[in-house]
């Protein structure tokens, strides 16, 4: 190739590179292993150093569960042919297109909207994303969150909404809650709204896990009000739980990583947007929605981007926010999940997971000193209060993983209010033999 | 008996899918869960009680009810329908380096050992991982020069988004409020135009030369001023030309107060060549599902590993993977840090194979990658330089790095047929489609081929014939190319 091309070596295709900017010695990295044998063995070795959430019983949730996921699942998303694409149009990729548009129509029925984006990086971002929707809906600059969010959803948030530097930075101000049930205070939002507020933006089931039963009432105040009302929903719950679009959101968004996506030691993530099929949503959208089209020959159905003009990849630095790669594996994983589950398995997934975690919180509460926060209304996740025991969340942490198990999330930082607390996390694959093994390894350690 | 061809004859899966939700029927189902103890139920009642009537959900989800081997079958028929890099010669794909992931690291990232953890598991029970993370670091330190990274953004953009708010905390912390203008070139990525806007800065573009392709130092003169906040721009840019002059660039802004944050998205052709620090930058984002060897996931999980020199550091998001001699931490007391720019760690099962990439080429290994694109770039010019129709852009410059673009200006004057017919046309002989390139088209009717480290000098010799043969074909019966894809079940779509 190089005799082709006129030169003696590579460097004087260098040459292009001035001597100033050349990087002069050998890069200083570990010598290779060249066999594809060693190398798996050294990762190998590595990994092994970890404990994972097969080996251990595992209660911590926090925005990445531990749910099942499906073989069929699995089979999908490690075929070659979705592992390796990338970016090609709806001829060579057709049935990448079709997956996305199938997991935006499933998704809208889960939801009960109409226009579902193809995911961003996370629920986090996505809830960023939404903010700033409905702030350019609206024309104003504040947004009115719970203060029961998790703090690290709202530090990504605050990124999102620009620094407090920026004219016309977005400015979150945070509303109280209820200490005994975790309920939003209308009272409080009402005091706080005006006509500045852009969005409220709540979570259904929340960061701590109760549901937020005002839905209905908090979106009449934010629509008295002119603000958008942004739900933030995890979506494993809607085969029980009323779908927000039912009581006044107008965007709704959420994680997809409970919907068939490992865990991934948190990069299982992806984040959804959904709204009416309403222009003036449909142009704010800084994410990717996939359209279906006719052909010219009129047979089979092609797939496009629709109103790709908004993005940046039309518009540059006049686009909508911005885009780019994000998570579509995981969104085919969800696509497959969703078509497995059907109706009925999304139906049956709400009422386990609430069964098994309000037994899991039964049993706790009849350990002496323990205290269940928020009950009864919780889905999936609940505080645990170790406030009237002799020992600390995380000292009950430490203990516990002796006995083999990852206790719950310490939230004492978070929320010093509610005390020693830990957010517990039950799903679909705790057993009952599971729940009772937590609480008589706890009861031992609280004893 | 002719066993090479000179083109494959393809034909692309033809399965007639329907849409999901018209598949099933009512009843069928494709998985059944773990039934719910006795002891439980009786416990507790039933699951509707703990949810309070107003939300309790009234309408079942309109979902399609489909039996497993079903579900199976229609999704493995659209994979079929997928063209992924893995099944095809993919040079097509300007700035996305669509290189060969090593089917190993697939394995290990599917290890109960990655795939099973929780991302706030206590720290004695992650060692391996954050051992991991902790030495990828190490190795993005080295080869870029900065001092310490991040592999928290998800993806390109997220990165530069990341970047640019380090920018901004920087001058607020310095107290200088008012430097809100952001100068990036028309051939960097649009992301370094569009995620500083996201940010609110207001945009400064230099254009090319017409001549060199080059942004004009001149033009960023006259750009910068005490409201200059900093500097984002991709080199080699999504030309495959290096500007050579980028330390002067660099300074230039340095002298006014601002930053420079280095796009290495186009980094394939640079592994031990040349670095950010070298070059002056203070920050920079790589692209790990690209020049890293992990898979482009039909558009992710993705990771825009973010390094900062060591005055910046402390702007980086938290938590920061740290290391005390015997045990590896998560170190989240970084007070002057933006916080967070998504969940957890980032798509850490990128970092993994990354690290796996890294530990099997090494020093030399790199450097081969980064030699080899080099010299397939100029390969694949070479070759492709009689074909009718198809000039280079920027002619003067005679080399190209890791991609290059070119026009059919001439073969759209001469025949009607334009660069989106040949990207639909070419898909008809079993590669993938190319990229034509980002907007606006400065350079008309481009195309960007990048035929990265993976490919052989048989595979560009076939990718430069397929341009070949619809030269030929254009010159000769417009139609063909104009009415593509012929091979495959779905023919151009309505617009």
């Amino acid at each position: 190739m190089l005799n082709e091309l006129g030169v003696k070596s590579i460097e004087e295709l260098l040459t292009v590179i001035p001597e100033g900017l050349r990087f002069k010695r050998p890069l200083n990295l570990p010598k290779p292993h060249q066999s594809e044998f060693e190398l798996k063995t050294h990762v190998e070795k590595l990994l092994s150093k970890n404990r994972t959430c097969k080996e251990y019983l595992n209660f911590l949730g926090g925005g990445c569960w531990q749910h099942y996921v499906p073989a069929v699942v699995d089979e999908i998303i490690h075929r070659a042919e979705f592992v390796t694409a990338y970016a090609g149009n709806t001829y060579s990729d057709l049935g990448k297109w079709q997956t996305f548009f199938e997991f935006q129509s499933m998704m809208g029925e889960l939801l009960d909207m109409e226009a579902v984006s193809l995911p961003t990086f996370d629920w986090a971002s996505a809830a960023g994303f939404a903010v700033r929707m409905a702030s350019r809906i609206s024309g104003r600059n504040e947004l009115l969150i719970p203060r029961t969010i998790s703090p690290e959803r709202l530090s990504v948030i605050e990124n999102f909404c620009q620094s407090k530097s920026v004219a016309g930075h977005i400015t979150i101000k945070s509303a109280d809650y209820d200490h005994r049930t975790g309920l939003l205070s209308i009272e409080d939002l009402k005091d706080k709204i005006s006509q500045r507020t852009a969005a409220v933006y709540f979570e259904n089931p929340s960061y701590l896990g109760f549901i937020e039963s005002q839905g209905e009432a908090i979106a009449q105040v934010a629509h008295k009000n002119g603000a958008e009302c942004i739900v933030g929903v995890d979506p494993i719950s809607l085969g029980i739980l009323e779908p927000p679009a039912n009581y006044g959101a107008d965007i709704v968004c959420g994680e997809i990583q409970p919907l068939g996506i490992h865990m991934n030691y948190g990069g299982g993530t992806g984040g959804f947007i959904a709204t009416r099929d309403e222009a003036k949503y449909i142009s704010e959208y800084p994410t990717q929605l996939v359209s279906i089209t006719d052909t010219v020959r009129g047979e089979g159905f092609g797939f496009g981007y629709c109103t790709h003009d908004r993005t940046l990849y039309a518009v540059r630095e006049k686009g909508k926010d911005f885009t780019g790669t994000t998570v579509g594996l995981w969104t085919i994983a969800a696509a497959v999940y969703l078509a497995l589950m059907g109706p009925n398995g999304i139906k049956e997934m709400g009422e386990e997971i609430i069964q098994r975690s309000h037994y899991a919180a039964k049993l706790l509460s009849e350990i002496d000193g323990v205290k269940i926060h928020f009950t009864p209304h919780f889905f999936k996740e609940f505080i645990v209060d170790f406030g009237e025991t002799s020992r600390t969340v995380r000292e009950v942490n430490k203990s516990l993983l002796k006995h083999g198990i990852l206790g719950g999330k310490d939230i004492t930082a978070e929320f010093s209010e509610l005390g020693e607390s830990a957010l517990y996390c039950v799903t679909e694959i705790h057993t009952k033999e599971d729940l009772e093994r937590l609480a008589s390894s706890l009861g031992e350690t609280i004893r | 008996m002719n066993r090479r061809p000179e083109l494959r004859r393809y034909h692309a899966h033809i399965w007639d899918e329907p849409i999901v939700m018209q598949m099933g029927q009512k009843g069928e189902r494709g998985i059944i869960l773990a039934e719910v103890e006795d002891a439980i139920k009786r416990t507790v009642g039933e699951a509707p009680s703990y949810v309070p009537r107003n939300m309790q959900r009234k309408e079942q989800p309109g979902l399609p009810e489909i039996s497993q081997p079903h579900v199976l079958r229609h999704y493995l028929r659209l994979s079929q329908e997928t063209l992924g890099m893995a099944l095809n010669i993919d040079i097509g794909m300007g700035t996305c380096t669509m290189k060969y992931s090593p089917q190993v690291s697939e394995e290990l990232v599917r290890l109960p050992g990655f795939a099973e953890l929780h991302p706030y598991q206590d720290e004695e029970t992650v060692q391996g991982i954050l051992e991991i993370i902790y030495h990828f670091a190490r190795f993005m330190s080295e080869i870029s020069g900065m001092h310490e990274f991040t592999f928290q953004p998800g993806g390109g953009a997220h990165g530069i988004y990341t970047n640019v708010c380090m920018i901004r905390k920087y001058h607020e912390t310095n107290g200088e409020l008012d430097r809100n203008e952001m100068i990036s070139t028309l051939f960097s990525h649009p992301a370094d135009a569009a995620c500083p806007a996201t940010a609110g800065f207001k945009i400064i573009t230099l254009y090319p030369d017409p001549e060199t392709g080059l942004p004009n130092i001149e033009a960023l003169k006259a750009a910068v001023s005490r409201h200059t906040a900093g500097f984002m721009v991709t080199n080699p840019e999504d030309t495959g030309i290096f500007n050579p002059s980028i330390n002067e660039f660099v300074d230039i802004i340095h002298e006014v107060g601002g930053l420079c944050g280095y796009d290495q998205a186009n980094s394939n052709a640079l592994f031990g060549i040349a670095r950010a620090k070298e070059a002056g930058f203070d920050m920079c984002h790589f692209n790990i599902h690209k020049a890293f060897s992990s898979p482009h996931g039909c558009m992710g999980p993705a990771c825009g590993a973010v390094g900062v020199a060591e005055a910046l550091s402390e702007y980086l998001p938290v938590p920061i993977v740290t290391y005390d001699g015997s045990r590896y931490h998560l170190d989240y007391h970084r007070p002057n840090s933006i916080g967070k720019v998504r969940a957890f760690l980032g798509n850490i099962e990128t970092v993994v194979r990354a690290y796996a990439w890294i530990m099997s080429m090494g020093s030399e290994g790199l450097r081969q990658v980064s030699e080899t694109a080099i010299i397939n770039t100029n390969y694949l010019i070479r070759k492709i330089s009689d074909v009718p129709g198809v000039s280079m852009a920027y002619p003067k410059q005679k080399i190209r790095l890791d991609q290059v673009r070119f026009s059919l200006e001439k073969l759209k004057e001469d025949t009607g047929v334009g660069t989106d017919d040949v990207a639909r046309r070419i898909v008809d002989f079993g590669v993938q489609e190319y990229f034509t390139s980002h907007h606006p088209w400065v350079v008309p009717e481009p195309f960007l081929p990048e035929p990265c480290d993976t490919y052989s000098k048989e595979d560009i010799d076939y990718w430069v014939n397929i341009i070949r043969r619809i030269s030929e074909e254009a010159y000769k019966n417009p139609e063909i190319t104009r009415t593509a894809p012929h091979n495959l079940r779905k023919h151009k779509r309505e617009n």
